[in-house]
């Protein structure tokens, strides 16, 4: 489907208990953010294989957003710091993978800052939306096609 | 597999912005659906209907539900579902309203959006396997955290139903901040003596276990089974040979060097000691930080003068475990001390007023003790620093609270009716004298309140100034309070013997490190976070913790036991039946994949991955396995992501399911 007013595309993989309840507090607070967000819910962020994000640049992402609890806030006392050494490890890949690190963010959103989740949404959208499409997927997926 | 599509307006919540007859037009179109339709309120009774008569007439076995947030109203829709003959765990809901129409002006941008979350939500239902709910047993008893009003009452509610409570406190006495406080607005009854009865039948009560001067170390488990440890802090004083007598603490050599934390630090203790007369339990405590024995071991006069033998210097702290279904937090509140920039803080703090620089001024809670009979002044109005009666005295709102410039952007909102409450009982007791108070509003919503305050304005003669003081320095003995009137739009000036701060109430310093140890969520200033703000208000995101009391939001006391009877009934639901049920969103290995590296027992949080031996027919070994324990998995995945083969999966996130959520971006 084509959604020409919500380009850039991005995902963000956030967890059920923080960054999902603190984008329900934005809307319940009314506040607005650009609508190129779209979340997929887990139920928390050590859940969040690196593979997903890949994935998600594979299928067409400009940008992938991970967000979860605080440090020590973690509802399953120790999943976002599972989440954050994977992270530690994965982001030196993203060079080989032909990835720009810019167009993945980390961030701990709880779910008490519905305005920090805006201001979140809103600086990375901007910056994926400065950087332009993410092609090179795109393009090798294009030519996998031709090559048979 | 054949999906039914529902999407709710929301009254006009979401079909404001989102197009709702087109979203349901195109989710007719997507794989698999076979029925879109969209309806007012989807969750009222004839929309649950709408629902269920699908399911019956089309034979569905997915259902998606384009509505408000799942945290809202995910249950109501999966038990609609369920009384229809599918499985609850066969119903996804696309979040239209909190995470669309909410949040974007633009109709055709919102409506796009919404159309994208509905087939996020069709994608992954496709994928969703029947589950049924996990029965794990419950533990009847309840922890309740913070022995102030709100602890006490929730101990006792729970207590008197007939189950057995945990009561932890961290100083030597229950009895929190209203012990400390003179008499109560608005009935102006004393407050010790209504709240010392509760005291004693909490320590009397055959179901309530008391542990004072202790504190949680360490919570593990979930929902009905807890596993709690507390520590237990060395008093000094063995507490089963001590009868209270006090002699220790007469004989106790140091008498000026420790301030008393009960009076505010308007008086002096002794290195042992109760926090006061009436404390419970009356064992004292030794404070080893100013203790003689302590520092040099030269005094032991205590050990001495004690006819039983109780004084024990070698004690240590003692770590006891306890079994809990339910944990109640009421932790209560501090006064933010406004003399200068706390430390590590962003307040800037209020220096221009002279707090801590200037002995009389003080705040509401040393007000409290000047004006209790039990204070330092035995109820007579006499000033910090000389002792003389003050003639005039100036009472300033909102210190700290209402100020996102200096201090908090919250309303206290316990300081008006207190400093009403503080110019009456000083004008009672002082005739002659003069009461000025300086405020941005009077915020006296509640029963009898507004009345209370229009008292002391009418009838005893307060004088009520609208505008901010600026500043407040000292000239021959008396203290010059500078601020503005507002309303008559000129500077004041008054020259007072004496200035109360109303200061802003502020969530305990250890609270956010408690909320990590017990795991529930807290906001920025350190309150701590109910599920709904107007429907589940007691209640903490994780399972089986509630809140009660000034730990959640600033509130006086009615409030406090409000909530704390609350919190109380919300525990008693959870012990109303044997089992608890809960979610089956646990992770499953694979045996045949599975080959026993055990990351995944690495990286679990509860110890929930077991190791299995698999045997072939004759008995021979074969090979280890990973195997989840349901009672204990609490689902977050961690091990999912973790393993190597893919072979341990989170029922409900499967890779395949968020792969298909990720492919239908496209």
């Amino acid at each position: 489907m084509e959604n020409k007013n919500q380009d850039p595309k991005i995902v963000a993989f956030v967890c059920n208990w923080c960054t999902y309840t603190g984008a329900d507090l934005a809307g319940t607070s009314r506040l607005k953010y650009q609508p190129n967000v779209r979340m997929i819910k887990l139920p928390c962020t050590g859940r969040i294989d690196p593979v997903f994000i890949i994935k998600a640049f594979e299928k067409g992402a400009d940008g992938v957003l991970v967000s979860g609890c605080h440090p020590g806030d973690c509802h399953y006392n120790a999943g976002n710091y599972h989440a954050r050494r994977r992270w530690i490890m994965f982001h030196k890949l993203l060079d080989y993978l032909g990835i720009d690190e810019s167009r993945l963010h980390f961030s701990w959103v709880s779910a008490s800052e519905g305005k920090k989740f805006v201001d979140v949404v809103n600086a990375f959208t901007n910056k994926v939306k400065a950087k332009g499409p993410f092609k090179k997927y795109e393009n090798i997926n294009k030519e996998f096609v031709i090559n048979g | 597999m054949k999906i039914g599509v529902f999407i709710c307006h929301c009254g006009e919540n979401i079909g404001r912005t989102v197009d709702c007859a087109r979203v349901s037009k195109a989710a007719g179109f997507f794989p698999n659906v076979v029925h879109s339709v969209d309806y007012k309120y989807m969750c009222s009774d004839p929309g649950q209907n709408i629902i269920k008569q699908a399911i019956k007439d089309l034979q569905l076995d997915g259902v998606v539900v384009g509505s408000c947030s799942p945290h809202m109203h995910e249950k109501t829709f999966r038990k609609a579902v369920a009384d229809a003959g599918v499985n609850p765990f066969l119903c996804e809901i696309a979040n239209l309203r909190e995470h669309v129409s909410w949040v974007h002006d633009d109709m055709d941008v919102a409506t796009d959006k919404a159309i994208d979350l509905v087939r996020f939500a069709v994608e992954k239902v496709k994928r969703n396997a029947p589950l049924k709910t996990i029965q794990v047993p419950v533990t009847k008893r309840t922890l309740v955290i913070g022995g102030g009003i709100s602890g006490i009452q929730a101990a006792l509610d729970v207590a008197n139903a007939g189950y057995e409570v945990v009561l932890v406190e961290k100083e030597p006495s229950i009895g929190g901040h209203m012990s400390q406080l003179s008499e109560t607005f608005p009935t102006l009854d004393c407050s010790q003596c209504i709240l010392t009865p509760r005291m004693v039948e909490v320590y009397q009560h055959p179901k309530i276990k008391l542990l004072t001067y202790s504190e949680v170390e360490k919570v593990e488990g979930f929902i009905g089974n807890f596993k709690v440890t507390i520590r237990k802090k060395a008093r000094k004083v063995d507490d089963t040979k001590c009868t209270g007598c006090g002699d220790c603490m007469q004989k106790c050599p140091i008498k000026k060097k420790a301030l008393s934390e009960f009076d505010e630090n308007l008086t002096t203790r002794s290195a042992i000691y109760v926090p006061f007369p009436q404390a419970v339990p009356n064992i004292p405590v030794i404070d080893t930080e100013v203790c003689t024995y302590f520092k040099n071991g030269k005094c032991s006069m205590c050990k001495k003068v004690c006819g039983r033998d109780a004084i024990f210097f070698e004690q240590e702290d003692q770590m006891l475990t306890e079994e809990i279904g339910a944990i109640i937090v009421a932790t209560g509140y501090k006064l933010y001390t406004i003399d200068k920039k706390p430390k590590n803080s962003e307040i800037k703090g209020y220096g221009e007023y002279g707090y801590g620089k200037y002995k009389d001024v003080i705040d509401g809670l040393q007000f409290e003790r000047i004006a209790s009979a039990s204070g330092p002044t035995s109820g007579e109005f006499k000033r910090p620093s000389d002792g003389k009666e003050p003639k005039k005295i100036v009472f300033i709102q909102c210190v700290g609270s209402r100020d996102e410039s200096k201090g908090f952007s919250y309303c206290s909102k316990i300081c008006c009716m207190y400093t009403a409450k503080h110019a009456m009982l000083y004008k009672h007791k002082v005739h002659d004298g003069e009461a000025y108070v300086f405020y941005m509003d009077i915020r006296s919503g509640g029963k009898m309140y507004d009345e209370f305050v229009r008292r002391a304005i009418e009838e005893d003669g307060v004088k009520y100034i609208r505008g901010r003081v600026s500043r407040i320095y000292e000239e021959n003995g008396k203290y010059i309070v500078k601020g503005e009137d507002t309303l008559a739009g000129v500077p004041v000036e008054i020259d007072a013997d004496m200035v109360v701060l109303a200061t802003a109430m502020i969530a305990q310093p250890e609270a956010s490190k408690l909320a990590q140890t017990i795991g529930i969520p807290y906001d920025k200033y350190g309150y701590f976070v109910e599920v709904h703000p107007k429907l589940r208000p007691v209640e903490s995101s994780s399972g089986g913790i509630f809140l009660a009391g000034a730990c959640h939001s600033p509130r006086d006391i009615p409030d406090s036991v409000a909530m704390a009877s609350a919190a109380a009934a919300k525990a008693m639901v959870l012990f109303g039946s044997d089992m608890l049920e809960r979610e089956p969103t646990i992770a499953l290995v694979n045996e045949n994949l599975c080959a026993g590296c055990f990351y995944c027992k690495k990286v679990c949080a509860y110890n929930a991955i077991e190791v299995k031996q698999i045997f072939d027919r004759q008995g021979n070994f074969v090979k280890e396995v990973a195997y989840v324990n349901s009672g204990l998995c609490q689902g977050c995945g961690t091990c999912n992501a973790t393993c190597p083969s893919k072979s341990i999966e989170l029922i409900g996130y499967t890779d395949e399911q968020i792969y298909a959520e990720i492919a239908a971006l496209m």
